[in-house]
């Protein structure tokens, strides 16, 4: 399965993952490649069988809605990048 | 006690020394700081090293030996995987991303070490965010084979098994996605299990792929495998998939031997590619169980195992890809500077931060899940994973547990296989099908070809660690693997 340079750019910028040219091209090839290898799944047949989402089946994990305990918010903004009166500061979203 | 040193012992030697008073945890983490100071310029299985920690959490353990209040882990120094958060104490992932950050808050696992007398000696370096088979893709530097310093000692875990087997810890953690604690393990000579999934806790486990990584001990023989597993396992209500069973120890179970346990052999992971002299290891191993009394099965099949490497690099990097969603240079971690706003800020963080691996699986995982493409690679994966893990039910109706070889072949040379990430991705064809199906596995040492390491892997059904350690248990008490060290240069005991 041969991807496109558009190809790439697209599910880079879905991962918002910046490329410059030179890795675009050898992602391009690398990816490519590998999907080839995952072809072999279509040999089988699998419209009766259901998806595996987890390996142990517990459903509905859920906990009682109570108050506890969290982080203080020195904690929390000590690996800031940039922060600014107990908020971490950010780029500019919109423009 | 070994004439190679304190930092040779293994967690049960050093118990009971320390409990009879004979050493103190001050003398035996000592002896291992200076072990690390020798060999570890050869080794590199550090990212961070605690030694100040590591002697004031000693002090506290003599403190509790002293009032005999200790549990078999007090007081022995111990190496943790750098994927999983300990508060106060840096916590890369082996990545520039994380570089520099220090996390709030213990994982479960630690909290529980602690609970237990945790010293803890620095952090393991790893492949970057868990992803790949060697930890040469750590952003900071490859770790050395202790057996040979030309060749990796696998990975992910490669910092924790190379630690072990130099005598630069008494044991470690690490983390398995798609074997990588077991692979590691079998590279370096020493004993990894992954367990059941949902067996041992994932908060703060930095995640890879939520529905594949277990976190597990690698030590020097299955009684301290045991031993660990005791202290760390159990349910976990911050852990959504924590299976909810009470707390139960394995290290008293070992004895029982293996006599009329029914071993099966899949053929399927005795494939070409494979070393003939791995191979041989594997026979040999499954006549020393035969000798011991179980009832050895050849002629196994599960035909879904050629599948399962296209499931594993479709799911895992799905599931990578959203994980990784969070290192946006925002709350933590590395912050791109160059100027713009927040979407260009973010790319840039990422394309800077992240290694080439990383990116290739975040962009495989992107794909794989992206409209137009979900069903055919995700959807199917997730089916073809619920074949496999029939394939696996189906055996064990029969069979108590399957033995195959850990690797295909002995550990490869640093820079050998990362000219095509696929070549790489070939070293966990025998690992990968046990996190597909969440099943609990053992990694033994079970020979020597050409003076490297080779091991052999115990897979059971969920939830039998007891069956597994006892089969190991039984294995080290007719064999001596376990008991060898590398004998060359820097590294001779």
């Amino acid at each position: 399965m041969a991807l496109s340079k558009e190809d790439v750019e697209h599910v880079a910028h879905l991962a918002r993952l910046g490329l410059g040219p030179a890795e675009v091209e050898q992602m391009r090839e690398e990816i490519s490649e590998i999907l080839d290898h995952f072809r072999i799944l279509q040999d089988l047949d699998t419209a009766e069988v259901p998806p595996t989402t987890q390996a142990v089946t517990l459903l509905s994990v859920d906990r009682d809605d109570e108050p506890g305990e969290s982080l203080p918010a020195s904690a929390v903004l000590f690996n800031a990048p940039e922060e600014e009166d107990g908020f971490f500061r950010v780029r500019a979203v919109l423009g | 006690m070994t004439s190679r040193g304190l930092w040779d012992l293994t967690i049960h030697e050093a118990h009971a020394l320390l409990a009879s008073r004979q050493v103190s945890s001050m003398e035996l983490t000592e002896a291992v700081l200076r072990r690390i100071e020798a060999v570890e310029p050869a080794v590199g299985a550090f990212v961070t090293l605690t030694p100040d920690l590591a002697r004031e959490q000693a002090l506290a353990a003599d403190r509790r030996l002293a009032a005999g209040e200790a549990s078999p882990l007090t007081g022995v120094p111990g190496l943790i995987k750098d994927v999983i958060c300990t508060r106060g104490v840096r916590t890369t992932c082996s990545s520039r991303m994380l570089e520099e950050f220090v996390p709030p808050y213990d994982a479960t696992v630690v909290e529980r070490l602690r609970e237990a007398g945790l010293v803890m000696l620095g952090k393991a370096n790893m492949d970057e965010f868990a992803m790949g088979s060697s930890t040469e893709n750590s952003a900071f530097h490859p770790t050395r084979n202790p057996w040979d310093t030309q060749r990796v000692p696998g990975g992910s875990s490669g910092g924790s098994a190379a630690g072990v087997a130099a005598g630069e810890a008494i044991w470690a953690l690490g983390s398995d996605t798609g074997g990588s604690i077991r692979q590691p393990a079998a590279f370096c000579g020493i004993v990894g299990l992954k367990p059941t999934y949902g067996l041992v806790s994932r908060y703060g486990l930095v995640a890879f792929a939520s529905s594949l990584d277990q976190i597990g001990p690698m030590t020097r023989d299955v009684e301290d495998c045991a031993l660990v597993l005791d202290a760390i396992a159990g349910y976990d209500p911050r852990d959504s998939t924590s299976i909810p069973l009470p707390r139960r120890g394995y290290a008293q179970d070992l004895e029982g031997g293996v006599k009329g346990l029914r071993i099966g052999v899949p053929r399927e992971y005795l494939v070409e590619g494979i070393d003939p002299e791995v191979q041989r290891v594997v026979e040999a191993a499954a006549g020393v169980c035969a000798e011991m009394g179980a009832i050895l099965d050849w002629d196994v099949s599960l035909p879904t195992t050629s599948y399962a490497l296209a499931v594993y690099y479709i799911l895992a990097p799905s599931e990578a890809s959203a994980n990784l969603a969070r290192y946006d240079g925002v709350k933590y971690g590395y912050s791109a500077t160059e100027p713009g706003g927040m979407w260009e800020a973010m790319m840039a963080t990422r394309q800077e931060g992240f290694g080439p691996e990383v990116k290739r699986r975040i962009m495989l995982g992107t794909y794989a899940l992206s409209a137009g493409y979900y069903d055919a690679y995700y959807l199917k994966a997730q089916k073809v994973r619920t074949l496999i893990r029939r394939d696996f039910e189906q055996a064990f109706a029969t069979y108590d547990l399957l033995l195959t070889p850990t690797t295909p072949t002995v550990p490869f040379r640093l820079g050998e296989k990362m000219a095509d990430p696929f070549q790489m991705y070939l070293s966990d064809v025998c690992t990968i099908p046990v996190n597909i199906a969440g099943l609990p596995a053992l990694a033994l040492p079970a020979g020597l070809v050409e003076g490297l390491p080779v091991g052999v892997q115990l897979i059971g059904k969920p939830l039998s660690e007891d069956l597994l350690l006892r089969a190991g248990h039984a294995f080290q008490q007719a064999t001596s693997w376990h008991t060898l060290r590398p004998a060359a240069g820097p590294l001779s005991p």
